[in-house]
């Protein structure tokens, strides 16, 4: 008989008037893959907090190893064998990969932190498991998905039986996600059961043994991944069938909207991050940037943005000044080479930000001020300094109905959301901009499909409307199916441009790797990307 | 809305009835203590006052004095005369304002350890013009005294945001330094240059009297300006879009460089008018009270600031009550001494050990457990 790892009876939890969880009953055996699937909001992460000992149940029963004492917090769960990876980072940020995951539990010898002795643990740890990190790197340098790597590798440097991981591969590449995927599988063999939590319904299908389902706080279907496939997962998590697929007219190109040239942006530690880039987006198109994080994607983003100043080359912005974003003066080409951010953003741009919580919001505000960050400035919501509370109130409400954002009110603070909500904030706010650019970088990153199917169209409509898209996705499925025109990046460079028509996964994925050695592996390996990795059962 | 805990139980499922009977109790509790904790920003301070007290007694009680008789005469003294509670009044004044002047700093994220070295430059800046304008009638030299003050204190601060706007040297650090320097260079200026001649102490001239500030009854003058100060303030922070910009700015300043806010001169800004208030506070404090810069007369002033700001969480209103109480010890603690004979630091006592308590966030977890709200750090860290 298999043992009973973890087993949960009528566990309860409510915010207020919120039921985060209500009455949820569910067990995990050891070896097995367990994954939590269920809509922004459904309560996925409130439950494996209570399980971590993070957030004490109002009732019910958690049940670890047959011991039914309460879990007294995350001491104690990591005590009991529990280990996990959080939604949002608990990294010090200047802190290196090293300090970071032996935290709490250093290697000393007399008397102090064995550095040497952290450091070839971190190694062994990175080795075993295929997640590559550097060491001695510093934390607030690192891309957001070598981050996630950390974490994970950090649960992982505790003995752990079971390991719960909160959405680890909305941050991961194709590639990164496939190995851990792999990792988990591994995982399970060897006896340690992981509960892990995704929007992404392949992922599920890939690594998952079986699958709870949760809605509106309630426990509403079980599942084994053998028995169903995507449409039926996502039929039980919405309550409807979803369009997986973008649907979308053929595009109808105008003016040019943003014509990049020659430019070169360094990143933060002032190396050259993008070198000699040109581009162009149109009115009335997607453009898809497709490449591997960290090869300039971001400092590209935030150079338009006008958060970082280009080292060299030019960026114009042109356009007819009708859509609302367009500030008096605007009309025409603007040049926003050397703009700051409030500039950039009178001229028309919009920006959906890759990491949501440094700067797409305030935790601590409300949902109201949030949606209206980066404009409180705007005629519309401000006279003479004063803020217009009515319009900023009202702006919440119709965003907040039109978006789906599922919070107790739009005085919530926007901290308290779960994170998909979080995103569909910034998403809401940026759209709603009506902007003559979009800049979406990682727009759908953690959220549900049923919402991911709503951006998608909003990013169309605002494309049918007149707008430039530049959308960055570390998603490929992402990129080749909402784009109309899709560039490579790689070390900074545009390498190619590619119809996501008709090009084939294991083309874009060689152009993808640059002239890199392993190219032929990684091409390879997206080439396989689409089809289903059998579970080992 | 409490009742959902008790209507929506989990249905007759097997486990259903054991645990729901043992439950009740604790569920009630648990229900009074969520609403406790919603005001855990005024429950805290006062409790944390309750504790100091408590301590403070035993120390009155050590020095052979019954602590009760002692806790009556200080209030009555305080509050009860009408001298007692004018000094009450003129004592709180500047301490609304260096409490303002704190918060204001706060809310950007900044921690202005500053305000005794920007209130005493407010103090002789007040007391310069007051001397040097004498014979300008009173519309004139009243309102340029103040000015001054809140110019000098402006200008002082202003030093330490310049810094850390564009050289990332950390407020604390800058703010500390000016004011051994505050203190020094003010001390030589009334001591050579600005000293009343004749004199053997270090003090200025006495100010002209028309550019004193009076008292209406009991209430000075300058505890009016402060209060209206204090609701400018809190409805600057709330309303406008400089203080949206504030607050943005203290609470992620990632967002705010996204949003397009210049951080360096809102940080600037907020420096200038954080000692803008604490200067205020000092030229009050000459126009108002001393009638000339006297070197100490102020001592203390801008520290206390710093308990009032972080009694009050923050907030801008709140810093009223926390001045006022504020005001009360110390005006008490004289006359606590001669009826007594106690020392007036053992209201030093109690300050400290409220503030103590306030700020870490022990007391909060004795009292609400994992229901306290997540130590909400005040200011940027050392590294930012
Ligand atoms: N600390 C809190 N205070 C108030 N409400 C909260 C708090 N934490 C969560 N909630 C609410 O509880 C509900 C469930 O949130 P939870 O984070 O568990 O969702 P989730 O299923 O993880 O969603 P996502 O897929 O978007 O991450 C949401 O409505 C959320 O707003
Ligand atoms: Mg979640």
């Amino acid at each position: 008989m298999t043992e009973r790892l973890l087993q949960l009876r009528g566990v309860t939890k409510h915010y207020g008037p919120v039921r985060a969880n209500h009455d949820i009953s569910l067990h995990v055996d050891r070896g097995e893959v367990v994954a939590l699937l269920g809509e922004n909001g459904a309560g996925k992460s409130t439950l494996v907090k209570q399980i971590f000992g993070l957030v004490t149940p109002d009732a019910g029963e958690i049940v670890v190893k047959g011991d039914t004492r309460p879990i007294s917090g995350p001491s104690d769960a990591i005590a009991r064998g529990i280990g996990m990876v959080h939604q949002h980072f608990q990294l010090v940020p200047v802190m290196t990969v090293t300090e970071n995951i032996v935290l709490g539990h250093e290697p000393i010898s007399g008397g102090r932190v064995d550095l040497p002795a952290a450091r070839a643990r971190v190694q062994e740890l990175s080795d075993r498991y295929g997640l590559a990190v550097d060491p001695d790197a510093e934390i607030a340098d690192l891309p957001v998905g070598t981050q996630q790597r950390v974490e994970i590798l950090k649960a992982l440097s505790r003995d752990v039986d079971l390991l719960i991981l909160d959405e680890p591969t909305a941050v991961l590449t194709p590639q990164e996600t496939d190995e851990l995927l792999r990792v988990m599988r591994e995982l399970a063999e060897s006896g340690t059961s992981v509960v892990f939590i995704t929007h992404k319904l392949r992922e599920v299908l890939a690594a998952a043994d079986r699958v709870y389902v949760l809605r509106g706080g309630q426990q509403v279907g079980e599942v084994a991944t053998a028995d169903v496939d995507e449409a039926g997962l996502a039929e039980l998590m919405v309550g409807r069938s979803v369009v997986l697929r973008v649907e979308k007219d053929p595009a109808a190109p105008g003016e040019e909207v943003l014509a990049v040239e020659g430019l070169h942006v360094a990143d933060d530690r002032g190396l050259p991050a993008v070198a000699d880039l040109s581009l162009s987006v149109r009115a009335g198109e997607i453009v898809g940037l497709a490449g591997v994080e960290g090869n300039g994607q971001r400092e590209l983003v935030e150079a338009i943005a006008g958060m970082r100043r280009p080292t060299g080359g030019r960026i114009h912005l042109r356009g007819d000044g009708t859509t609302q974003g367009g500030a008096s003066g605007a009309v025409g080409e603007v040049d926003l080479t050397r703009a700051r951010p409030d500039r950039a953003r009178a001229a028309g741009v919009g920006h959906v930000p890759e990491d949501r919580e440094r700067h797409g919001l305030v935790g601590s505000f409300s949902i109201a001020d949030n949606l209206v960050l980066n404009r409180f400035t705007h005629r519309l919501f401000a006279r003479r300094g004063v803020r217009n509370r009515a319009a900023i109130d009202d702006n919440a409400t119709r965003l907040r109905e039109q978006f789906d954002i599922r919070s107790a009110g739009i005085h919530t603070r926007a901290g308290a959301l779960s994170g998909g909500n979080k995103q569909k904030i910034v998403v809401a706010r940026e759209l709603s901009a009506r902007p003559r650019l979009l800049m979406a970088a990682q727009p759908t990153r953690g959220v549900d499909v049923g919402s991911i199917e709503f951006i998608h169209s909003q990013v169309v409509a605002a494309r049918d409307a007149g707008a430039g898209v530049l959308l960055v996705s570390a998603e490929l499925d992402e990129v080749l199916s909402l784009s109309d025109r899709v560039l490579v990046i790689h070390d900074g460079h545009i390498v190619a441009e590619v119809d996501p028509a008709t090009i084939d996964r294991a083309e874009i994925g060689r152009l993808m790797a640059g002239g890199r050695r392993d190219a032929q592996a990684l091409a390879d390996e997206w080439g396989a990307g689409g089809e289903k990795q059998g579970p080992a059962h | 809305m409490n009742d959902t805990s008790t209507t929506d139980r989990p249905g007759p499922s097997p486990a259903g009835p054991p645990r729901e009977q043992g439950a009740t109790s604790p569920e009630n509790r648990r229900g009074v203590l969520d609403v406790l904790a919603r005001f855990q920003g005024v429950l805290v301070p006062i409790v944390a006052l309750l504790v100091a007290f408590a301590i403070g007694a035993a120390l009155i009680r050590l020095q052979g004095v019954n602590p009760a008789f002692a806790y009556t005469t200080l209030f009555r003294d305080a509050l009860l005369t009408e001298s007692g509670l004018l000094r009450t009044l003129q004592k709180a004044t500047p301490l609304i304002l260096s409490g303002l002047a704190v918060v204001i700093g706060l809310r950007v994220g900044l921690f202005n350890i500053g305000a005794q070295g920007q209130l005493l430059w407010g103090a002789i800046g007040a007391a310069y013009v007051g001397v040097h304008l004498a014979g300008a009638p009173a519309v004139v030299i009243l309102p340029a005294a103040l000015l001054a003050g809140i110019a000098c204190g402006a200008v002082w601060a202003g030093i330490a945001g310049l810094l850390k706007a564009y050289r990332g040297v950390h407020e604390v650090i800058s703010t500390i330094m000016l004011n051994s320097v505050a203190a020094g260079v003010i001390d030589w200026l009334v001591s050579f240059p600005l000293k009343e001649p004749g004199q053997s102490i270090p003090r200025s001239s006495a100010i002209d009297p028309a550019a004193e500030l009076s008292n209406l009854g009991f209430v000075p003058v300058g505890f009016v300006v402060a209060l209206a100060l204090a609701g400018l303030i809190a409805w600057i922070l709330r309303r406008t879009t400089a203080g949206f910009r504030f607050d943005t700015v203290g609470a992620n300043r990632d967002a705010a460089h996204y949003a397009g806010i210049r951080i360096p001169l809102v940080v600037t800004a907020a420096m200038c008018a954080s000692g803008a208030l604490a200067g205020l506070g000092g030229a009050i404090e000459t126009l108002g009270v001393v009638g000339r810069y006297e070197t100490g007369s102020s001592a203390g002033l801008g520290f206390d600031g710093i308990t009032i700001a972080l009694l009050a969480r923050a907030n801008p209103l709140a810093t009223i009550p926390a001045a006022l109480l504020v005001g009360v010890l110390r005006s008490g603690a004289a006359g606590l001494q001669f009826e007594t004979g106690i020392q007036p630091e053992v209201v030093d006592v109690l300050l400290a050990v409220t503030l103590l308590l306030v700020s870490i966030p022990v007391l909060a977890r004795v009292l609400f457990g994992r229901r306290a709200r997540d130590g909400v750090s005040l200011t940027s860290g050392w590294g930012s």
